[in-house]
């Protein structure tokens, strides 16, 4: 191995610890509101840092490693670390939400069993999963396979606020316990699209393709 | 390998405007007996910069030169194989090898300025030519330095010495006193490999700026220098050309492992 390629390895490395640290943290604030455990949540609040800085050590390394002009598959590797640090970062944030979320709502009775919200978590974090898990080994149909998937946690995420909605219009008294479990199934939603973007950055680290959007790159 | 897949799909309205101006079939070239080209099929596209890369010794500039014929110049050179310019076969043999080179004009690593002056480092070739008049001569002078982005550096001192200039300025002096018999095609064998990276950028832009006028085809070892300026890349290794396409695609995602392993420091 060059000096470069264990450099690039290092960045590699980092990029895990993030991901492990961003999957642990919504893992948390999950128990934290079926459970009903503050202290969970607030552990949430505190780690969140901890990405924050992971992420901007993950960028001065990737300036470090642009500086010295990587080409081919170690230029792409170097740009989508970026790319995914970022995503990782944000479902960090988003841990935090539903962590502060959960809080709010341990103050008061719970409004009703948790089924979505614990299985959107679920497909969520099993697609971040995978993405991250194609970008370990390479296997990049694991990617392909996630990108569909967030359809299915969009379409929880419209059906539970569609059950949320008439819950505020037949029960007023709930409306500040519906909004906060909005705000926690749109987090959802949106780890599931970082997981995405994620997964469409593993298929063009390892094949070179652009298939965000659905766009086929011009010839 | 003759023209990339991507040319033909990119340019498939204008075909007939984009035919190779140099082009190469199985060409191959002996130092003896030894084969230092193996069979290279290749087009090059007009009025594009074309950079050719490869580790020391793999034949990209033993390649170059077969489109000026400059390895006649070699004892024991053999080369079998077509290689034409604008259509012709250049190793034909009723070919004029001093018009050929006026057609395929050559720029070379360490600058080779005359030992004369400025103005006459570029006169020099046009009097060769049969061009009397001198303000005929003062004209290409000028507007060839200009061309070549060195005439407000020199114009005051255009009969002092060419010696006298710094390295990057005597190498934009022998592009202008190439580009000054209006060849069709430069070579470029490393023109940047001894200067420092202000006189590298000036030559870089200055080789952007004339594949308007002219086709461009660099060796070069710097493959950064390659992704600045070349539209396509071709890689040589060991006598063969194994992958020549776009130069985005070369850089960001060879077809071929080997390219991979070579744009990535592995091998080389």
């Amino acid at each position: 191995m060059t000096h470069f390629e264990s450099e690039i390895a290092a960045l590699q490395e980092k990029l895990l610890l993030m991901a492990s640290r961003a999957e642990a943290a919504v893992n948390k604030a999950i128990r934290a509101l079926v459970e009903r455990e503050d202290d969970l949540a607030r552990e949430v609040i505190q780690d969140d840092d901890y990405v924050d800085g992971l992420e901007k050590e993950v960028d001065e390394q990737v300036v470090l490693l642009l500086a010295k002009a990587p080409l081919a598959k170690q230029l792409r590797l170097i740009v989508s670390a970026s790319k995914i640090a970022r995503d990782l970062e944000r479902v960090g944030d988003e841990a935090t939400t539903i962590a502060r979320r959960a809080i709010e709502l341990n103050t008061e009775p719970q409004l009703k069993p948790y089924v979505d919200i614990p299985r959107m978590a679920t497909m969520a974090m099993q697609m971040l999963n995978a993405a991250l898990r194609a970008f370990t080994t390479g296997e990049t149909h694991l990617a392909v396979e996630v990108i569909p998937q967030d359809k299915d946690v969009d379409a929880l995420n419209r059906q539970l606020y569609r059950e949320l909605a008439s819950y505020m219009i037949e029960k007023p008294p709930t409306i500040t316990r519906c909004l906060h479990l909005m705000t926690i199934s749109k987090s959802l939603e949106r780890i599931a699209d970082h997981a995405k973007n994620i997964a469409e950055d593993v298929v063009y680290l390892y094949e070179g393709r652009d298939i965000r959007h659905g766009i086929a790159p011009p010839a | 390998m003759a023209a990339p897949t991507s040319i033909s799909a990119k340019n498939s309205s204008t075909q007939a405007e984009t035919r190779p101006l140099l082009e190469t079939r199985n060409l191959e070239l002996f130092y003896g007996t030894s084969r230092a080209l193996k069979g290279i099929s290749i087009g090059i596209r007009e009025n594009l910069v074309t950079a050719f890369i490869g580790p020391s010794g793999c034949g990209k500039s033993t390649f170059l030169r077969c489109f000026n014929r400059m390895n006649d110049l070699i004892d024991g050179v053999r080369i079998v194989g077509e290689c034409k310019v604008g259509g012709e076969d250049i190793y034909a043999k009723d070919v004029d090898v001093i018009e050929l080179r006026k057609r395929v004009g050559m720029v070379f690593q360490r600058s080779n300025p005359f030992p004369k002056s400025i103005f006459d480092n570029i006169a020099y070739g046009l009097r060769l030519q049969g061009i009397r008049s001198r303000s005929e001569i003062e004209g290409i002078v000028e507007q060839s330095l200009k061309g070549a982005a060195i005439w407000d550096e020199v114009k005051d001192r255009l009969h002092q010495s060419a010696l006298g200039l710094s390295g990057g300025q005597q190498q934009r002096l022998c592009i202008a006193r190439a580009i000054a018999i209006r060849p069709q095609v430069l070579l470029m064998d490393e023109p940047a490999s001894a200067l420092d990276p202000i006189a590298t950028g000036k030559v870089e832009d200055l080789i952007v700026e004339l594949k308007k006028d002219f086709t461009i085809v660099i060796v070069t070892h710097n493959m950064q220098q390659a992704t600045r300026i070349s539209d396509y890349t071709a890689f040589f290794y060991i006598g063969e050309l194994v992958e020549y396409d776009l130069t985005t695609k070369i850089f960001t995602n060879p077809a071929k492992k080997q390219t991979e392993d070579y744009v990535t420091g592995r091998f080389g």
